[in-house]
């Protein structure tokens, strides 16, 4: 595995800090699933590059494959065709300098460990030395809010401290790239908000690639930097969307901007003329023309780069 | 004031049946003539003589307890380890692969359904009546609820769990000791309180056919002696050491799943 | 079952591959040697011993006095099970005055009752019934007790303010919770009380499959051993099977079964 050396990664020798982000590209990816019975087609052909350092998240309507993706991008199911590449090498298994954070988080942790043993094992297992390990588990644990509870087990938190350590188990892996899936599906309302913005957070200081697929379009516009909407299955990408909002994001100043509601109107629009089949963006019937100018070229999925 | 109460309670409630059960049983047959049945009187009487005395002074060391007791409670700890390691050791294997369960699952069953006592005829011809026979008896009859409970666990282990250790690059052998051994531990712990149960009388057993020491042994001697309170004595003894082996290994299950209980416990509060 | 796509081979021609190494295994072992064949006989050997069993009437006459043993004791144990453990879990004070009480008897092994029930009865079937019905009897009542623990309260509490009769309470609230423990009692009962059944009839001597493998073993006609063991665990798969079965039949409703399906 040669990841592209990050520069930054030296000077986290003592803190959690920027580790840098790796590109990820996807080109024509399709998944069929061959069980019993008839085999079912879940992804047709994604094509769609993610730059280093970048936040994406990823909507569609259920069932449109979301979860199949992230599953194939973490190297834990293998791809039919196409062809999945992580910095420089491709992607057969889960890579090196890879971390997931799953929608079960009450299920992600091992409940017979310490909320610390839980940061702890992954580092342990790439060998990291006992001390830089304590450090780490410390560092991860207070960014996230859980300094006090580390001698806790999962199952003694509630459900968003619960997600937060499985938060913190990623960041402290000090990953290249952060694949989340639904990660805030399960927690209320209150907490998801915090969550957000600690993931937002995490993202600017150790400057990682994440993907961050959710149903939520709020929530992927006021996370991501672009929002790839996926069509129902056979999954192509609808449209790859530019997130205007600027690096700064607030709850109550971003979600209340007007880009943030033209944003949301194209998505929600794109995300219903996906639900009833629609799998090319020159066939969708958008009432709200506004939208065009922030798109890629239409009608091309997963157009190359976004201006 | 109260805590005191409570502790008389809790006390009270503990050991008052068995206190009447026995002042009952001691009452009943005070003046029984029975020869079967003799006073708990002369039982008590013939225990402390019939296991802790040397035949003629000669000293602990050659009392019927470290002649018989301690190399039955050895022979079924041996037995019982094999199968543990065994029965764990194969039951990971079997369990992590779909098609080596579906192969030996069938067979599995066979073996585990033959009742274990029927097993003693068997191992006697390969391995005569000494200690490896009652070894390798305990052993094979521990081994199935040990080994098809392990599979089990393993089956039954949380995809997501797995998923996680996958994805952070876990290596197998973190895999099957973070992971597969104590995500199963639950399973594993009730197949080792069956095992448990099924060794003790296994190991009662196998002395029953042959044998020149052991509890089991001692028991029938009397028997068949007509030493009617002896043999009384004995099998209030086998009860105890039924018993201390039982609470031996709540201690221990208590250690090893001490987060399985609270993490239960959540799971039964609606999380 | 119908169609199986890919490489992926079924689970039960997989199965049927395990018990024909295992036939095949126990065949050739012996023929070359590598086994003692006056210790373990050639599976052919075996099975033609089975058959010969098969042919006489005293195997079929043991084989009835077997079953008649096991159901007996097993339908003994169930019943006092049941009722004691609803008696005793419904009613706090006795649950607490005999908890200490079962959790000293429930471990003390069932063979140490050998002694006692030839003295007290000989050879017969009594003597037998005593050991199965000792052993099976707490598997039952143990998990009834945990099952009338498991009432929902608020269920109990309706029932009680609605004035149900303590017998209407029972057979409303308490049992439907209660059934699925006492199920898995069951089975785990029947399996238990097989194993004490030919253990009697193996050293006490009472009538059955048990006793008729002692008298091979005492002849030395070890074929017939074998067979009489894979009778033994013959029957024991039938426990098992059937057991399984009837808690899934009774239990169609519960979670526990339909998650079973479902997974």
């Amino acid at each position: 595995m040669s990841s592209p050396a990050s520069p930054a990664s030296t000077a986290a020798d003592h803190a959690v800090g920027h580790t840098g982000g790796a590109r990820l590209s996807v080109r024509n990816l399709r998944k069929v699933y061959t069980g019993r019975g008839e085999p079912v087609e879940a992804i047709a052909d994604l094509t769609f590059e993610i730059r280093p350092g970048e936040l994406v998240c990823v909507v569609g309507p259920s069932g449109a494959g979301k979860t199949t993706l992230l599953r194939c991008l973490a190297g834990l199911m293998p791809a039919t065709e196409g062809e999945l590449v992580l910095g420089e090498s491709a992607i057969t298994g889960p890579p090196e300098g890879m971390a997931v954070v799953l929608q079960e988080y009450g299920r992600s942790l091992f409940p017979w460990m310490t909320v610390a043993q839980n940061v702890e094992l992954p580092l342990k297992e790439k060998g990291v030395t006992k001390s830089r390990r304590a450090e780490l588990v410390f560092e991860t644990l207070a960014a996230v809010g859980l300094g006090d509870v580390a001698g806790s087990y999962p199952w003694q938190l509630s459900g968003g401290m619960q997600q937060r350590v499985a938060i913190a188990r990623a960041a402290a892996y000090e990953p290249q790239v952060l694949l989340m899936d639904e990660p805030f599906a399960a927690v209320d309302a209150q907490t998801r908000f915090e969550l957000e913005d600690l993931v937002r957070t995490l993202w600017k200081r150790l400057g990682i690639t994440v993907v961050f697929v959710t149903h939520d379009i709020d929530e992927a516009i006021y996370l991501g930097e672009r929002v790839l909407v996926l069509s129902a299955r056979p999954t192509v990408v609808l449209e790859d969307v530019a997130v205007g909002l600027g690096p700064e994001r607030d709850q109550l100043e971003t979600r209340g901007d007007a880009e943030f509601a033209r944003l949301r109107t194209h998505v929600y629009e794109l995300v219903q003329q996906a639900k009833k089949g629609v799998r090319s963006l020159a066939d969708a019937h958008l009432t709200h023309p506004a939208a065009v100018d922030a798109a890629g070229s239409p009608g091309t999925p997963g157009g190359p780069e976004v201006p | 004031m109260s805590d005191a109460a409570k502790v008389l309670r809790s006390v009270l409630l503990t050991v008052g049946l068995p206190l009447v059960i026995l002042v009952a049983w001691w009452v009943l047959t005070a003046n029984s003539t029975s020869y079967f049945n003799p006073p708990l009187r002369t039982i008590v009487g013939t225990f402390g003589e019939t296991w802790f005395a040397a035949p003629s002074g000669e000293g602990f060391g050659e009392s019927r307890f470290v002649h018989d007791v301690v190399p039955s409670v050895l022979r079924l700890l041996s037995g019982y380890s094999v199968a543990v390691v065994v029965g764990v050791t194969l039951g990971v294997a079997i369990g992590s692969s779909r098609a080596l369960r579906a192969y030996a699952e069938p067979v599995l069953e066979f073996f585990r359904a033959i009742p274990p006592p029927v097993m003693v005829p068997i191992l006697m011809l390969f391995l005569g009546i000494g200690t490896s026979m009652k070894i390798v008896v305990i052993a094979i009859g521990c081994l199935w609820p040990i080994l098809l409970n392990t599979v089990e666990g393993v089956r039954g282990l949380d995809p997501v769990l797995r998923d996680t250790a996958r994805a952070y690059r876990l290596g197998r052998v973190a895999t099957v000791r973070h992971l597969v051994l104590r995500g199963a531990s639950p399973q594993i712990v009730t197949g080792a309180r069956q095992a448990l149960s099924v060794g003790i009388i296994l190991m009662v057993i196998s002395e029953m056919f042959a044998a020149k020491d052991g509890l089991g042994f001692s028991i029938v001697q009397f028997q068949r002696s007509f030493a009617i309170p002896e043999m009384w004595s004995g099998v209030i003894l086998l009860g105890v050491v039924g018993v201390l082996l039982s609470l031996v290994f709540r201690a221990v299950t208590n250690a090893v799943l001490g987060w399985y209980l609270g993490y239960r416990q959540s799971q039964h509060g609606g999380a | 079952m119908n169609r199986v796509s890919g490489r992926r081979t079924p689970a039960w021609a997989l199965g049927l591959a395990g018990v024909a190494t295992l036939l095949l295994v126990v065949e050739i072992g012996p023929r070359l040697g590598i086994v003692d064949a006056r210790f373990l006989p050639p599976t052919s050997q075996i099975l033609a011993a089975l058959a010969d069993r098969l042919g006489m009437p005293e195997f079929w006459t043991a084989l009835g006095q077997t079953l008649t043993t096991w159901v007996t004791g097993l339908a003994i144990s169930l019943v006092t099970g049941v009722v004691l453990g609803v008696v005793i879990g419904s009613v706090p004070v006795l649950r607490a005055v005999t908890a200490s009480t079962i959790e000293f008897l429930r471990p003390v092994p069932s063979v140490a009752l050998i002694p006692v029930a030839v003295l007290l009865y000989g050879t017969g079937m009594a003597s037998t019934l005593l050991l199965v019905v000792y052993a099976s009897f707490w598997q039952v009542l143990v998990q009834v007790l945990s099952g009338v623990q498991d009432v929902d309260p608020v269920a109990s509490d309706t029932a009680r303010s609605y004035r149900f009769s303590p017998l209407t309470r029972i057979r409303t609230v308490v049992w439907p919770t209660t059934l699925p423990y006492a199920m898995t009692g069951l089975r785990l009962a029947a399996s238990v009380a097989l194993i004490l059944t030919v253990t009697g009839e193996l050293l006490i001597g009472t009538p059955g499959i048990g006793k008729l493998l002692g008298i091979a073993q005492s002849s030395g006609a070890v074929a017939s051993m074998y067979a009489y063991v894979v009778v033994a665990g013959l029957l024991g798969v039938a426990v098992n099977v059937l057991a399984r079965v009837l808690e899934s039949r009774a239990l169609f409703w519960h979670p526990s079964v339909r998650g079973e399906v479902a997974a």
